[in-house]
């Protein structure tokens, strides 16, 4: 084993030591052998680590500058930006239906979430929220609590990984993969939808798609059962994150800090609960909270929500078989001026505008192909204003902040989104804490760099 | 809002009428003639008389409704006890589609967000967030920065704007207020421009530390910034197909 102090190529050793400091160029061993023989380095000595940009347990490229004293963090700093796409600026460039697929890929972990708080938004600023349809919303509330369970089960599993555990994260993706499954049943996408617009839904749900959803309902609790039973006595996960990684109340309240962070803290402050939007006050559900304010407690948490949202998928799907037997039920609001022109239906040839509709613009309304034309390249004009929708994430608040000039396209939209804004508790959670158990504390975050930098 | 043409007393009788109905829209500043930039030769295409008018900006006069009267009030109050009136902080108030909206002057920001927070009639806990927008063509208020407030306590929303002027683009920071504004300042700064007073490192977040400009002002282009990415360039805009 090497222990000798090297400098950088091309420059001697005392160039190298004024600069930089002393450079040591190990291959394994034990640090205390390596700097055992410079005692005044080994009494203060301060290591700075870039963990990441690409580091297998930041979920993406988030990078961390942590400064150790020993396994001690005594800094801990989060550098974000790697994954910065512009989202935001180039939805001011498209139609507002068009903003649907820019910004379902921000936290591409909850498409659905974006897709429904910036569509939310846009029918605050039209003024017609009260003309969305039952069936729509219907859809929206399913597919959101899906969005959740993948959401939770994407942060769950990995948190597995992260701290070696293989068979965890399968279990986790195994679940996952059926949630997966089921967005691609219904929206043909396994991520980055665009099924949400404004005005409702892209379309409806396929035929056997109420069937598939029921069967998941169905598996389902034995897959929870199986991850609760790996998980939650498992002593290697408990050691890992209970007691660590610590937020109470007021440093949650301090940091802005919601979902099941704050929730894991006792407070069981839930939008859906709070501030009702799509008809979520007229579901049973339960706010899960704990009272740990750890990492462990955020796991359990968000286990239990998962078995929450299959409470409410449960509940929507008899809504939606109590509506069986209405006629042509409309998945997206009645109003020419807003709702997407073309009735999409699986053709021979793939997904597209429907026959009748095709017809009828080519070769029987000269209006209808105008106004579909118009429509469908320019888009609707919305209102000038501004509004700010929130809505309960898998992750915390997102809010959408959607400003108007009165044109066909979005003046300016600002997505709050919660991996963000929890980002800013690194610091608070891992400094004082061991170099190892910055790896669960972030995990427990869950943030998604996509939605983090977008 | 401004006075009807001529100065002549609003007619009620006929108010409702739709030739008196555009009267207030076509006596709003006007903001920009004619279409399509033709300045030089003789205008064929009929557009050249065109006058754009600018909405003149939305106030609401109390009652506000709702819980915004509490909030109005009870911010008015404690804005008192520190000697400062209800309208020197406040320049107006804005309630549009069930929003509450609190347009601040810069030099009171502070003063305002520390009462949010601390007041227990108002208690606003939860900072959510600061979110930028620029309107290249309001004079003296080009640069806003929006802040939106949640109260867990009495389960209220609230939002602030601020407005700046694009030559001189300060704004008081909040983090000495709420610590979580620490990084939406910083994007804010980074994509307008926005310069925080008293924020503790006001550096570039999104972009790369030695980027130039401020990408989401109205001014900067999307793509056609040169980037070392494999030889590509993204054409401009105006090169791109559009639409409208």
């Amino acid at each position: 084993m090497s222990t000798s102090a090297h400098a950088t190529p091309g420059a001697s050793d005392a160039d190298a030591d004024a600069t930089e400091g002393r450079v040591y160029n190990v291959a394994g061993g034990d640090w205390d052998e390596i700097v055992g023989g410079d005692s005044e380095r080994a009494a203060n000595e301060q290591i700075v680590v870039n963990m990441g940009p690409q580091h297998p347990s930041t979920h993406g490229v988030l990078r961390l500058i942590l400064t150790l004293d020993g396994e001690t963090v005594t800094d801990a700093r989060a550098s974000i930006g790697y994954l910065h796409t512009g989202i935001e600026k180039n939805m001011e460039f498209r139609t507002w239906t068009q903003g649907t697929t820019f910004i379902t890929r921000a936290d591409y972990l909850m498409p659905i979430f974006n897709e429904t708080a910036y569509c939310l938004a846009v029918e605050r600023l039209l003024g017609i929220e009260d003309r969305i349809p039952e069936r729509a919303t219907l859809i929206r509330v399913l597919m959101l609590e899906l969005n959740r369970i993948g959401s939770h089960l994407g942060g769950i599993g990995p948190f597995g990984l992260e701290l070696g555990a293989t068979t965890i994260f399968l279990q986790g993706v195994r679940m996952r993969e059926n949630v997966l499954d089921l967005f691609e049943l219904v929206t043909g996408l396994r991520m980055n939808h665009a099924f949400v617009r404004p005005g409702g839904v892209a379309q409806d749900l396929p035929p056997g798609g109420i069937e598939a959803i029921r069967d998941f309902l169905r598996k389902a609790p034995a897959w929870t059962r199986d991850l609760h039973k790996l998980i939650d006595a498992n002593p290697v996960f408990k050691a890992r994150t209970q007691g660590i990684a610590y937020l109470d109340l007021e440093g949650c309240m301090a940091l802005g800090v919601t979902g099941p962070m704050l929730r894991a803290t006792g407070l069981p402050w839930d939008l859906r609960k709070s501030q009702p939007y799509l008809g979520y006050e007229t579901y049973d559900f339960e706010v899960p909270t704990q009272e740990t304010c750890d990492a462990y407690g955020r796991y359990v948490v968000r286990m239990n929500e998962i078995d929450q949202s299959l409470r409410i998928i449960e509940q929507v799907l008899d809504r939606l078989a109590d509506r069986s037997g209405i006629a042509n039920d409309p998945w997206l609001i009645q109003d020419a001026k807003v709702g997407w022109p073309a009735r999409l239906s699986l053709g021979p040839d793939g997904l597209g505008p429907s026959p009748e509709h095709i017809a009828h613009i080519m070769g029987q309304s000269m209006e209808a192909l105008i106004h579909h034309f118009k429509l469908v390249t320019e888009g609707f004009r919305v209102p000038a204003g501004q509004v700010y929708v929130p809505i309960e994430s898998a992750k915390g608040e997102l809010g959408c902040h959607v400003v108007s000039d009165g044109t066909t396209r979005p003046y300016r939209v600002h997505l709050r989104d919660p991996s963000f804004h929890h980002l800013q508790a690194v610091s608070v959670l891992c400094e004082g804490g061991n170099l190892a158990d910055v790896i669960p504390a972030i995990a427990s975050i869950d943030p998604v760099i996509g939605g983090v930098d977008r | 809002m401004t006075t009807p043409p001529g100065g002549e007393p609003p007619d009620e009788e006929h108010a409702g009428l739709p030739a008196r109905l555009g009267e207030e829209r076509l006596d709003a500043q006007v903001v920009r003639t004619g279409m399509f930039g033709v300045q030089t030769t003789g205008d064929t295409s009929g557009y050249g008389r065109l006058q754009v008018h600018q909405r003149p900006p939305l106030v609401s006069e109390p009652p506000y409704g709702g819980y915004f009267d509490t909030i109005a009030a009870a911010l008015g109050s404690a804005l008192r006890a520190d000697g400062l009136g209800f309208g020197d902080a406040i320049e107006r108030v804005v309630v549009d589609r069930g929003e509450l909206t609190f347009h601040v002057r810069r030099a009171h920001l502070v003063a305002v967000v520390d009462k949010l927070l601390h007041d227990p009639a108002l208690r606003f806990e939860i900072f959510s967030g600061v979110s930028g927008v620029h309107y290249p063509d309001e004079e003296g208020r080009e640069l806003r920065a929006v802040y939106h407030f949640t109260s867990i306590t009495h389960n209220r929303r609230l939002r602030l704007e601020v407005s700046t002027p694009d030559a001189d683009r300060h704004i008081p920071s909040v983090t000495s207020v709420y610590p979580a504004a620490n990084w939406h300042e910083r994007e804010t700064w980074d994509f307008f421009g926005i310069i925080f007073d008293g924020h503790p490192a006001l550096t570039r977040i999104e972009m790369p530390d030695d980027w130039r400009g401020h990408p989401q002002r109205k001014d900067y282009p999307l793509g056609g910034i040169p980037v070392e990415y494999r030889g590509t360039k993204v054409p401009p805009p105006d090169e791109r197909r559009s639409y409208s």
